[in-house]
């Protein structure tokens, strides 16, 4: 997920980026998620054609202009990461706010879509297709919500100089948390919205 | 120990180990009942034995919480309690309300106790778990913000860690969700929504971060592993516990009336809360085995990790097995739950409770630990209570299992009650099972009382 290039004199040294705690953290949101999908499957599998019927209703182009917005947010972390490694100072902050902007506008797309959606009258109890949409793409949302404060928290931090070459180390952790809603993003978008 | 003031835990952790005492007596007696019909009727009947049961069970760990609080703030803290004085004054209040509250139980009928303590000004009564009289509940809401105030001030004047940080989130969430207690709206099916907010937020939810800092507080002590990466697992299991356990109150929603996407969300969630148990686990066995100094404490560190895997078990393994809505819809309200229900709380909280008083205890008494002799007979009651609880499960499953063939997917089902005849046999086991957890108990009281060559403190 995390593939910045590290320096050579850092290239014998096998190290985990960011904090461990992170990645158990990371660790139980996937497999809440992962829970959230196989049930989704599992649904799914006894009704495909309400599914299939269900999903034709949801806006494919608002979802994949929301995966480019997470996708390029994504890249705007990586590239703080790199400036923190190249003690870029002004680089890292601006990068992260960048990809806060982004999330920020994955939000207000998402919130366009659910006004639509809310506005048609569907809600969890519609049908178990809906239930499934709204439950999955709502904790996602939440889950973008905590990364942007999460960007936020290491924007003021990067502004206050407190990452660099040598101390990247609660940077990675925040970056790795914003790809790994990322990550949920790009599976649950082909799940809900495209795969027939 | 470190500060004067610790010592109002003391009287705390004795009332707990009463009151310990009576909830297994009630639950001999009851358990008794399930095959002797009759057995101490009418003066004590089922019911009134199971509310007994029960409440005695809440108030004794309630106790332990607060008695492992004022032991554990102050340290954390490194300045005396704000006021131990008070401390006191809420220990005879808490402990006298609570007595009255089990005399009026066994004394009236439930009706006229209800119309005896003004039920009728707020009609709270009659709720399982939640039975206490308003004047009860008024009173336990007062103690616990007295409570609450104490050891809050004493952190905000003192050094602040994760531990007592999570500590106090634990506390205050346990306070504030008893106050739907006090809400009883006419509509059933609110009344059990709001109900579960106290009774699963509690245990699954609240009371598992006072669980987690006390682990991490004698792990810390017994262990010598540095601070940090104990807090940083006490973070971990926090957030694990928050992420699955607030939305898991669903598995509860299955069937009382709330829209149908809570079996989803109460099946995928409640799925999801074995993780921080097994964490705490995990973090236990890990924490001792990278110990860094021998302890002369081993029946404390014998409790840490007993509640790690005892709560892993009871509340995850035995919990798991009947919260996906398609398994509930057959197993609710059996003897299934009634396994899960003791494992969990004896693994999860009666033992960090026992765990909290076994480091807390010698040190209260001038001694880092207990002599030999005592410790070793200690061990031996956490073996005894321990393996008995296992058999108490094991065969309550069994009985479950059989429930729920018999009057519920058989071609032929019979009804409720010719199906518990003819399980009569496990309700025997469990008895004797029972028997040996008394033992167990009246061995583990003993231990306080045997000397010895003790260990400096």
């Amino acid at each position: 997920m995390n593939t910045i290039a590290l320096d050579p004199a850092e290239h014998h040294v096998k190290r985990l980026p960011g904090d461990l705690a992170i990645w158990f953290f990371i660790l139980a949101e996937m497999v809440a998620f992962a829970v959230f999908f196989s049930s989704y499957a599992f649904a799914r599998a006894k009704n495909v054609e309400m599914f299939n019927l269900y999903q034709q209703t949801l806006d494919r182009n608002l979802g994949a202009l929301n995966t480019l917005l997470l996708i390029t947010g994504s890249w705007f972390v990586v590239l703080a990461v790199q400036a923190a490694h190249r003690d870029d100072q002004k680089s890292i902050s601006r990068n992260i706010l960048f990809g806060f902007l982004c999330g920020g506008g994955f939000l207000t797309v998402k919130v366009i879509e659910y006004a639509a959606k809310f506005g048609a009258g569907i809600s969890l109890s519609t049908n178990t297709f809906y239930m499934f949409y709204i439950s999955l793409t709502f904790f996602h949302f939440m889950h973008v919500i905590l990364g942007m404060v999460i960007l936020a928290v290491l924007w003021k931090q990067s502004r206050d100089g407190a990452y660099g070459a040598h101390n990247a180390h609660g940077l990675e952790s925040g970056a790795a948390y914003w790809h790994m809603v990322d990550l949920l993003w790009i599976v649950l978008f082909p799940l809900v919205y495209v795969m027939r | 120990m470190q500060y004067k003031s610790q010592a109002v835990a003391k009287p705390y952790f004795i009332a707990a180990i009463g009151l310990f005492v009576g909830q297994i007596l009630f639950g001999l007696i009851m358990g008794l009942q399930y095959v002797l019909g009759d057995f101490l009727f009418p003066a004590i009947p089922f019911n009134v034995a199971r509310m007994v049961h029960t409440n005695l069970l809440i108030v004794w760990l309630l106790f332990g919480f607060m008695g492992g609080a004022y032991f554990l703030i102050p340290e954390e803290s490194e300045t005396e309690l704000f006021s131990p004085k008070l401390a006191l004054i809420m220990f005879w209040i808490f402990l006298v309300a609570g007595a009255a509250t089990i005399v009026g139980y066994l004394a009236v009928p439930y009706a006229t106790l209800a119309e005896l303590t003004g039920n009728n000004i707020i009609e709270t009564m009659g709720r399982e778990f939640l039975e206490q009289p308003l004047p009860t509940k008024v009173g336990i809401v007062a103690v616990a913000l007295v409570f609450l105030f104490n050891i809050t001030m004493t952190v905000l004047k003192g050094k602040k860690t994760a531990i007592s940080l999570v500590l106090l989130i634990g506390l205050w969430g346990l306070a504030v969700f008893y106050l739907f207690s006090f809400y009883n709206p006419a509509n059933v099916v609110l009344d059990k929504f709001f109900w579960w907010w106290t009774v699963h937020l509690w245990v699954e939810g609240v009371w598992e971060l006072i669980l987690g800092s006390f682990l991490a507080f004698v792990l810390i002590k017994t262990t010598g592993v540095d601070r940090e990466v104990i807090e940083k697992w006490l973070y971990v299991i926090v957030t694990l516990t928050l992420i699955s356990g607030i939305i898991g109150t669903g598995h509860h929603y299955f069937w009382i009336g709330t829209p149908e996407y809570w079996q989803w969300w109460g099946s995928i969630f409640s799925a999801l809360e074995p993780i921080p148990f097994f964490a705490m686990t995990v973090f236990a066995f890990n924490m001792v085995n990278r110990r860094r100094r021998e302890h002369p404490n081993k029946a404390a560190v014998l409790w840490a990790l007993g509640t790690g895997v005892m709560a892993f078990l009871g509340a995850g393994v035995w919990g798991f097995l009947h919260t996906l809505a398609p398994v509930n819809y057959y197993t609710h309200g059996t003897q299934i739950t009634a396994a899960h229900g003791h494992m969990a709380f004896y693994g999860a909280y009666a033992m960090v409770n026992l765990m909290i008083i076994s480091y807390a205890m010698p040190i209260l008494r001038g001694r880092a630990a207990n002599s030999n002799r005592s410790q070793v007979l200690e061990m031996w009651s956490f073996w005894l209570m321990t393996v008995s609880i296992v058999f108490i499960t094991l065969f309550l499953t069994a009985a479950g299992i059989l429930q729920v063939w018999l009057q519920r997917v058989s071609d032929t089902p019979l009804p409720f009650m010719v199906a518990q005849d003819k399980i009569a046999l496990f309700y025997w086991m469990r008895e004797w099972a029972g028997v040996a957890f008394l033992i167990g108990l009246i061995v583990y009281i003993t231990s306080f009382f045997v000397s010895g060559e003790e260990k400096a403190s």
